[in-house]
């Protein structure tokens, strides 16, 4: 999730006019299907079903793209990639966009030469912890065998933590988390800790998830969101104002289920311009009037989508925390439609 | 007279003693386990140890595999079920088993074209494999690479077509140039091929595709042991002949020819499998415009084809050099050319030898086809580790997939060791 900075560095390196020169947007258009990279496979953010359907919280920020640009939610082409090969394939625009629960840092915005349009969850470093350890706080920790994938920088946030608290412990190293759940289950590790929306999707799957606690501390900064290539910012702008569309319709109470009688006309001028019954905002993105209507439409405001792939009544369960509207304590903030 | 000599000789007995059964100690069952199992004390004790870790492995899995759950329709359910018990889901796999066989994408109602290929790969194959067979089979493993591909793919047939008459008239060129000079067949036979594969393709109509019989599906679309199948056959087939020609150019007199191979197979041996098919799938999209690229299914072959054929070429120089100079020199004494040698001499008794490790060059190449996971291609690992594990309902059950996943490559390679083995005996021919 964090680590391959240097491979993808390494791979960009070869790349400098490789992008592709003509604008974006247009080119979605033309081709009548927005290329969206996804994740090969993460619980409750992106996994196809049953019958081969995409679904997840990341694949709705696709799905409202692709509803606002081409006015269907089903014109996506959704392209599988790894840590490893998600990078190269938006360098080298084998994709259009990139949904793929990938951490906004300095050096991914600046060096990588992407644009972050946004932040569509917000996740933090956690710890989890058997029950009858009787633990109620990392910093009761001292001594603690943890079970920490390799090469991550979860490994380094831990690391930090410790020793900024003064505190020791042993580190169990494995590569993936399906190993690290058979290690912390079969007790060799007595804390496991990586992002807290995957240990909150690791403990559901525990045959007894509630004998295992996620202790309060959150040690990181990982915000999630969808990347752009740099230098294309008509389509970032596309990408980050659906974003924002979907957040700012949770705040204005604009729903999947209400959106038909909102988009008649209301008394509230900015749900109008945002449904595109007023203003031309649309005509500025270079889409249609009713982009932000269909965008909503797609999957529902920020809540809905949210509340259906990973919310609490989901087995993943995760609370909104900081990813409640800030007027509710949480940090979505979306910048005004005007 | 019979008297004196029935005295004489009174402890001959005069008639057959019946014949009786073997005590009972050296008979059937007792016997063979007291010879084989508990021959001696030290003997017993391993004998007694083996059995108690059989019955610690058999007890330990065999409630889980017949408690098994087939019927539920998520993890959870499958434990409500089990109720603590020990017991496996094998609900995933009933729920599954299509995308762990064809991927998630591949059109639910045209399974039947993977399956048929299937079944026309081992007709295709019979010939090749079991040359008891008569010959003219072999004009259907010619046709089936191009049937195949129409049936996977689907699409309009002119595709195939065009690429199988290219292939005829190559070879008809072949055949008459080739006469004269090797070279010149060589080279008018890959012009020809090019000339009918760029005017056949003009012909085909743009859009013939959408309205064909079959319906086209992309390659990103195939998955699961389908797609190690594929990439197992197709790779295989491809990289024995080259292997040939690789382990032949690196004996070669000519030194550029035998430099070239000598580099290409040092190198490929020297890189690990999965940095090729990592520069198939992330380098080579740099060097191509976004919207010309080829395949990845085509790069992942020619990868993978490439490296296991360095090894292939590897196992038959060690077949070549295992053969008597004498060999060679007879063939030259008999007045044969270079490829008359090759092709009635030397190689029939070098690629006899070579069979073990071909075919353990195949059975490696068959499960590294796996690696393609890592590239976000939904082979069946792929489709375990990816999709199937990340869905809210089967997060958290390895076993079953896993096992599930070996089970299948086991009777595979199992199938291809067993092959390997019976054609060793049929070739046998005395040199032992």
């Amino acid at each position: 999730m964090k680590n391959t900075v240097i491979l993808g560095a390494l791979t960009i390196a070869g790349l400098s006019a490789g992008a592709a020169a003509a604008g974006t947007l247009d080119d979605v258009k033309a081709r009548g299907k927005l290329n969206c990279g996804v994740t090969t496979g993460l619980v409750g953010f992106a996994a196809p079903n049953a019958s081969g359907e995409w679904e997840g919280f990341d694949v709705a920020v696709c799905r409202a793209v692709a509803a606002a640009v081409l006015g269907d939610s089903n014109a996506v082409e959704f392209v599988p990639t790894t840590g490893k090969t998600r990078f190269t394939a938006l360098a080298s625009g084998e994709i259009d966009m990139l949904a793929r629960n990938t951490t906004w840092t300095f050096s991914r915005d600046v060096d990588l030469k992407f644009e972050f349009t946004g932040v569509n969850y917000y996740d933090g470093q956690g710890f989890m912890v058997p029950k009858e350890l009787g633990v109620s706080s990392a910093k009761e920790l001292d001594g603690a065998t943890v079970c920490i994938q390799t090469g991550t920088t979860t490994e380094l946030n831990l690391a930090d933590f410790f020793r900024s608290n003064n505190i020791s412990y042993e580190p169990v190293p494995i590569e993936t988390n399906a190993e690290a759940q058979q290690q912390y289950l079969a007790g060799a590790c007595d804390v496991y800790t990586t992002d807290a929306s995957g240990l909150a999707a690791t403990r559901a799957t525990f045959e007894a998830p509630d004998a295992h606690t996620l202790l309060p501390e959150i040690i990181s900064k990982e915000p999630l969101g969808p990347l752009v290539r740099h230098g294309d910012h008509e389509w970032g702008d596309v990408v980050r104002w659906t974003l924002n569309a979907l957040i700012s319709a949770e705040e204005l109470g604009v729903t999947s289920a209400n959106i038909g009688e909102m988009a008649a006309g209301t008394n509230n001028p900015e749900i109008n311009r945002l449904l595109g019954t007023e203003g031309t905002l649309g005509e500025m993105l270079g889409l249609s009037a009713d982009w932000g209507k269909n965008a909503i439409a797609a999957g529902g405001n920020y809540g809905e989508v949210f509340a259906d792939n990973i919310g609490e009544a989901t087995p993943i369960g995760l609370a909104r925390g900081l990813n409640a509207q800030w007027t509710k304590g949480g940090l979505l903030y979306s910048p005004p439609f005007r | 007279m019979s008297d004196k000599q029935n005295n004489s000789i009174a402890f001959v007995a005069t008639s057959v003693i019946p014949e009786s059964p073997p005590p009972a100690g050296d008979t059937g069952a007792y016997k063979w386990v007291r010879d084989n199992l508990f021959s001696s004390i030290p003997n017993s004790i391993l004998t007694l140890a083996a059995l108690a870790l059989l019955y610690s492995l058999l007890s330990n899995t065999l409630p889980w595999i017949l408690n098994g759950v087939w019927t539920t329709s998520s993890l959870a359910e499958c434990r409500e079920v089990l109720n603590g018990k020990s017991g496996a889901c094998f609900s995933v796999l009933s729920e599954r088993w299509n995308q762990l066989l064809y991927g998630f994408k591949y059109p639910t109602d045209q399974y039947w074209r993977p399956n048929l290929a299937l079944v026309l790969l081992l007709i295709a194959l019979a010939p090749v494999l079991f040359f008891d067979l008569p010959r003219k089979l072999l004009a259907f493993t010619v046709i089936y690479p191009f049937l195949a591909f129409w049936l996977i793919w689907g699409g309009t047939i002119m595709v195939p077509i065009v690429a199988l008459i290219g292939f005829a008239v190559a070879a008809v060129v072949f055949q008459k140039l080739g006469k004269g000079s090797f070279a010149a067949g060589f080279f008018g036979a890959i012009v020809a091929a090019l000339v009918i594969w760029k005017v056949g393709g003009m012909l085909i109509p743009e859009g013939a595709s959408e309205s064909a019989m079959l319906s086209s599906v992309p390659s990103r679309d195939l998955g699961g042991f389908m797609l190690n199948m594929m990439l197992g056959v197709t790779c295989v087939s491809l990289s024995v002949p080259l292997g040939i020609a690789l382990a032949l150019g690196r004996q070669s007199s000519m030194p550029l020819i035998k430099w070239i191979c000598v580099v290409f197979i040092e190198f490929v041996r020297g890189v690990p499998l999965i940095t090729l098919l990592f520069v198939a799938s992330v380098m080579l999209s740099y060097f191509f415009p976004p919207d010309a690229t080829v395949d990845l299914f085509l790069r992942v072959v020619i990868m993978i084809t490439l490296f296991s054929a360095a090894y292939i070429a590897e196992v038959i120089r060690g077949g070549l050099a295992a053969l008597p100079k004498g060999q060679y020199e007879a063939a030259d004494s008999l007045g044969l050319d270079y490829p008359q040698a090759m092709r009635l001499i030397i190689l029939p008794q070098a690629l006899k030898i070579s069979i073990p490790g071909i075919v353990n060059v195949a059975v490696g190449l068959f499960k590294d086809t796996t690696l393609v996971s890592v590239i976000s291609m939904f082979d069946m690992v792929g489709m375990i580790r990816g999709p199937i594990l990340a869905s809210t309902e089967w997060n958290g059950v390895y076993w079953e997939l896993l096992g599930f996943a070996a089970a299948l490559f086991f009777v595979v390679c199992y199938g291809i060791s067993q092959y390997s083995q019976w054609l060793e005996r049929r070739l046998a021919t005395g040199h032992r």
